[in-house]
């Protein structure tokens, strides 16, 4: 499946090992990604929170590049820059007089036409059991899937069903040999953009995640937001002394994990740039006769 | 003067139904978006509280709410909006609310620190198309004077390969540029 591919500005900088990730896993799960040329910012939090016609203006572009360059379907792996492709694009559908400012500041060409997918929509096409039966190895541990905000919210426009308890990440989870377990912080907020400037709301926020995470016993906590994943490995230190609790438990992007069930090397994976040690690779089973990577031929 | 539903223009509630749509007087008061708010024990006063300042459309009440701290901690989480039976938006009112607050140089002591990393973030895009996490920090140090935080955090995170020294300039950065200056330049000959 060929998709566009639009990675973000922390893909290329704090969260490099999840565009690492991906590039490591994408041609063992068929799919061919290329990227939106000369991309831009989408304005993140930032720009809505002090001007609402940047904050459109921002991701506009970014579609518009890509409707330039012929690219129908664009995968999005950050869940902040998703959400703000998708709900202007919804915005700029819905309100014409808006549309036609928008457009008169990025003078280029908008339709609006661009299908925008997160990462879990596009795991959960090319990752069909047919697929995942080939998998050398399976990721036999005890989970839970933190989905964040951005994921899923708001619902009425990101169409996203379940949006109090989702699915999609524990089933694809599941499918790796994994045991998503139930817990009760889901879809709550770690803070995101107040990591700088409110360390102590991200702290406490993110003690409480981490908390009932390791009290369920789950190993690993799973994401697939580079804001959540930033607040809760990055920021660990400062959540502990914040909240003068300890926590060991490691945080991986989905695609990560995925990447260790197809028998990549933790490097491949960029596990080494986590603050949290990701020590988990010691159980995990590999089947017989075959080899490492064995399902990229296939691919 | 007012508008069909009986809304005083001149208040904030009345201007935000005839710019935006959104109608704050929608809200009953059932306290569902102060109850799931991440940062409600952080605020002067939760969302509803918020709302209920606003549905009064006095003067006083709509200067509290430009002033407050509430508006900034805001985390767009759009649980609210998620959860809320009458569907207000909220985030969508915050963000108005900030922005009219900077218009109005209403903003709130506390809030100079939040202001200072968007402005920073903000202004790495319009010089280099993409953020520039080095640059976002510098920028914000020298505005907070906050020169010792996360000074452990950054000597890790290069050597973890998630900092780069010099910024990623794209291909058509002076078209992002361009988009900065179109917007403002829009929104001052705006009526």
């Amino acid at each position: 499946m060929k998709l566009g591919f639009y990675p973000g500005c922390s893909l290329e900088g704090s969260s490099r090992e999840y565009a690492e990730s991906i590039r490591a896993i994408a041609p063992f799960i068929g799919l061919e990604l290329e990227e939106v040329e000369n991309w831009n910012c989408c304005g993140s939090s930032s720009a809505h929170a002090m001007d609402h016609t940047l904050s459109l203006a921002l991701p506009a572009r970014v579609l518009a590049q890509a409707e330039k360059q012929g690219l129908h379907d664009v995968v999005v792996p950050c869940a902040a820059c998703y959400n703000r492709l998708a709900s202007t694009q919804h915005e700029l559908n819905e309100d014409r007089k808006t549309k036609e400012a928008v457009v008169s500041a990025i003078k280029m060409p908008y339709a609006g036409t661009t299908v925008v997918q997160n990462i879990l929509d596009v795991l959960e096409q090319s990752l069909t059991p047919q697929v995942t039966a080939n998998f050398p190895a399976t990721f036999p541990y005890k989970i839970v899937c933190y989905y964040g905000c951005l994921l899923v919210r708001p619902p009425k426009i990101l169409k996203s069903v379940r949006y109090e308890d989702p699915q999609q990440m524990d089933n694809l989870m599941r499918q790796i040999g994994a045991t998503p377990l139930n817990w009760g912080m889901k879809t709550e907020c770690c803070g995101a953009g107040l990591t700088m400037t409110r360390t102590d709301i991200v702290a406490n926020l993110c003690g409480t995640i981490l908390e009932d995470a390791a009290e369920r016993g789950a190993e690993a906590i799973i994401v697939a937001c580079p804001m959540c994943h930033s607040n809760l490995d990055m920021r660990r230190k400062d959540t502990e002394r914040i909240t003068g609790k300890k926590f060991t438990i490691p945080v991986l992007y989905i695609t990560q994990a995925i990447g260790l069930a197809l028998g990549l090397s933790p490097k491949q994976l960029g596990l080494q740039r986590h603050f949290v040690n990701v020590a988990l690779q010691g159980k995990m089973k590999f089947q017989k006769n075959v080899p490492v990577g064995a399902t990229a031929a296939g691919a | 003067m007012s508008v069909s539903i009986g809304l005083d223009t001149d208040s904030i509630a009345g201007w935000m139904e005839q710019t935006s749509g959104i109608l704050v007087q929608r809200c009953y008061q059932c306290g569902k978006c102060s109850a799931g708010c991440p940062a409600a024990n952080e605020m002067d006063f939760t969302p509803s509280v918020l709302l209920h300042l606003l549905q009064t459309q006095r003067n006083a009440a709509d200067k509290k709410v430009l002033s407050s701290y509430t508006i900034w901690l805001c985390l767009s989480c759009q649980t609210c909006v998620t959860r809320c039976p009458m569907e207000v938006d909220l985030p969508k009112v915050m963000d108005l609310l900030r922005a009219e607050a900077l218009k109005r140089r209403t903003v709130h002591p506390r809030a100079k620190e939040i202001i200072a990393f968007h402005t920073s973030f903000l202004n790495t895009i319009k010089r280099f198309g993409r953020l520039w996490e080095v640059g976002l920090v510098g920028e914000y140090k020298l505005r907070t004077r906050h020169w010792l935080q996360d000074v452990l955090l950054s000597p890790s995170m290069f050597l973890k390969g998630k900092l780069s020294l010099l910024p990623h300039r794209i291909k058509g950065k002076d078209e992002v540029k361009s988009i900065f200056i179109q917007v403002r330049s829009e929104k001052e000959n705006a009526p």
